[in-house]
């Protein structure tokens, strides 16, 4: 597939139909590929990669290319597309200055996850039908390939693209995914349960503010965070109250615009389970204010831009649960 | 938190109040002589939907054991529609403090209109009692803002 991608990025350029490419590129390793913009056939020659480890979302790269000029081609995976969406319906992304290629998703490989079995000196890890071979300095080691898939990954929502000019490999379906699995579990523990466990869990945070930052939701020029009149814009957190807030307020600054892509829990250097904290919210709009999708079309109402003359009333979060 | 001289803990609400009807309705409690816990503190805003979640957790952050929103009935809004963002908004909010383990009584929102007087001071004098039960706000608290 890589190879189909390079070919029909170089046509696209040599037909001066974009002059810019935004894809992955090769990083030291064979496992740390990052986005990049490239503009000439030779450079995608030489670093151009889509494999198991692409798993970069590149719709929020977009915001800041489109107020560039000429067009630009990028490859989005099904779960991409709906950020690429959403940004389009925020007027955030020019949607004439994009052409947009669907490519089919993943799973993507998290590289944490192998380290995770005590793997260490990876030099180069292969697929070998649902077996990956990987080389270290030590020499080969094997593991399924499934259980080494990214978290966002394990629960795909959907592998449908919901915008694109023309496609790479097929279209496939809206997925029944067990999302909300986890969210559920939680929500049926005790509240000391709860606190414990979102304790153990935000108390490791070191308020890198990758999650923030990778979040294609969060484009914000200048984020409430940066000021430094919140008293919160403190690199490390100083207390536990911090920790919290910060959460809170990062999930519900995108709620009912999360598309649920999952960035924020890939790039946590912690391992913090952000997406929960997302996943919570939609989970919530579903069923209080009816199914929600954020990106699916450009044109339905955020749930929080709206309201229904008979809402729920604040009070159901007090009465429902034992606790 | 504050403690009393039989130290005894008293807990600190701060009640954010819709300047057009519950700020009113704190009034109108007043001039009818009906009694409520010092232990409230009003903010007064525009609108029940000027109170941002960043305001509540501030409230916490500094000291509050409870904070309750009060606003007008739904359809009354000043602004037309206000408050029944604020209804969606707060019903996140309150969901999401509850998912994360803190003490989903400590926040309330209420619909107050500035002719319910009687009805504001019932309603501070019941959520002052819910709240002192709960004792003080640990979970949700800045210990470097923490007094004494």
């Amino acid at each position: 597939m890589q190879e189909a991608m390079i070919k029909r990025a170089k046509e696209l350029l040599a037909d001066g139909i974009v002059d810019r490419v935004i894809g992955w590129k090769k990083g030291e390793f064979s496992y740390d590929h990052t986005p990049a913009v490239f503009t000439s056939a030779q450079e995608l020659d030489e670093s151009f990669v889509c494999d198991d480890f692409t798993s970069a979302n590149l719709s929020k790269y977009l915001v800041k290319e489109t107020i560039r000029e000429g067009k630009i081609l990028a490859f989005l995976k099904p779960c991409d597309t709906y950020s690429f969406n959403q940004l389009v319906k925020e007027h955030r992304i020019d949607r004439d200055k994009v052409y947009v290629i669907g490519i089919p998703g993943g799973p993507k490989l998290d590289i944490e996850k192998i380290r995770a079995r005590g793997i260490t000196g990876i030099l180069n890890v292969r697929n070998e039908n649902y077996t990956l071979k990987i080389e270290t300095i030590y020499g080969v080691s094997e593991m399924p390939f499934y259980e080494a898939i990214s978290v966002k990954c394990e629960s795909c929502k959907s592998k449908k693209h919901v915008v694109y000019d023309e496609l790479i490999g097929e279209d496939g379906e809206v997925l029944d995914s067990n999302r909300f699995d986890m969210v559920e579990k939680l929500e049926n523990m005790t509240s000391q349960e709860r606190y414990d466990f979102w304790r153990s869990e935000l108390s490791k945070c070191i308020r890198c503010n990758a999650c923030r930052t990778v979040c294609p939701a969060c484009t914000c020029e200048k984020c409430v965070f940066e000021n430094p009149d919140s008293g919160i814009e403190n690199k490390a957190a100083a207390d536990s109250f911090e920790e919290n807030m910060f959460h809170i307020i990062r999930a519900f600054h995108v709620a009912g615009r999360c598309t649920d892509c999952g960035e924020c829990s890939r790039v946590c250097p912690e391992n913090i389970p952000l997406h929960l904290l997302n996943r919570k919210f939609i989970k919530d709009i579903n069923s209080l204010y009816g199914t929600y999708q954020a990106g699916e079309n450009t044109t339905d109402k955020a749930p929080l831009n709206e309201y229904k003359m008979d809402d729920c009333e604040a009070s159901i979060v007090h009465e429902r649960g034992a606790e | 938190m504050q403690v009393n001289n039989n130290n005894e803990f008293q807990p600190l609400i701060v009640a954010f109040c819709c300047n057009w009807c519950s700020y009113a309705g704190a009034d109108l409690s007043g001039t009818n002589r009906l009694n409520y816990p010092t232990n409230v503190k009003i903010i007064r805003v525009p609108c029940s939907c000027r109170v941002n979640p960043m305001f509540i957790l501030r409230a916490f952050q500094r000291g509050a054991d409870g904070v309750i929103l009060c606003g007008c009935h739904p359809g009354d809004c000043h602004y037309t529609s206000g408050n029944y963002f604020t209804r969606r908004r707060m019903t996140l909010l309150f969901s999401m403090l509850d998912f994360l383990g803190i003490e989903r009584d400590r926040t309330r929102v209420e619909w107050v209109s500035a002719a319910e007087g009687a009805k504001f001071a019932a309603t501070m004098n019941e959520f002052t009692e819910a709240v002192r039960k709960l004792g003080p706000n640990r979970r949700l608290e800045d210990l470097r803002c923490r007094k004494q």
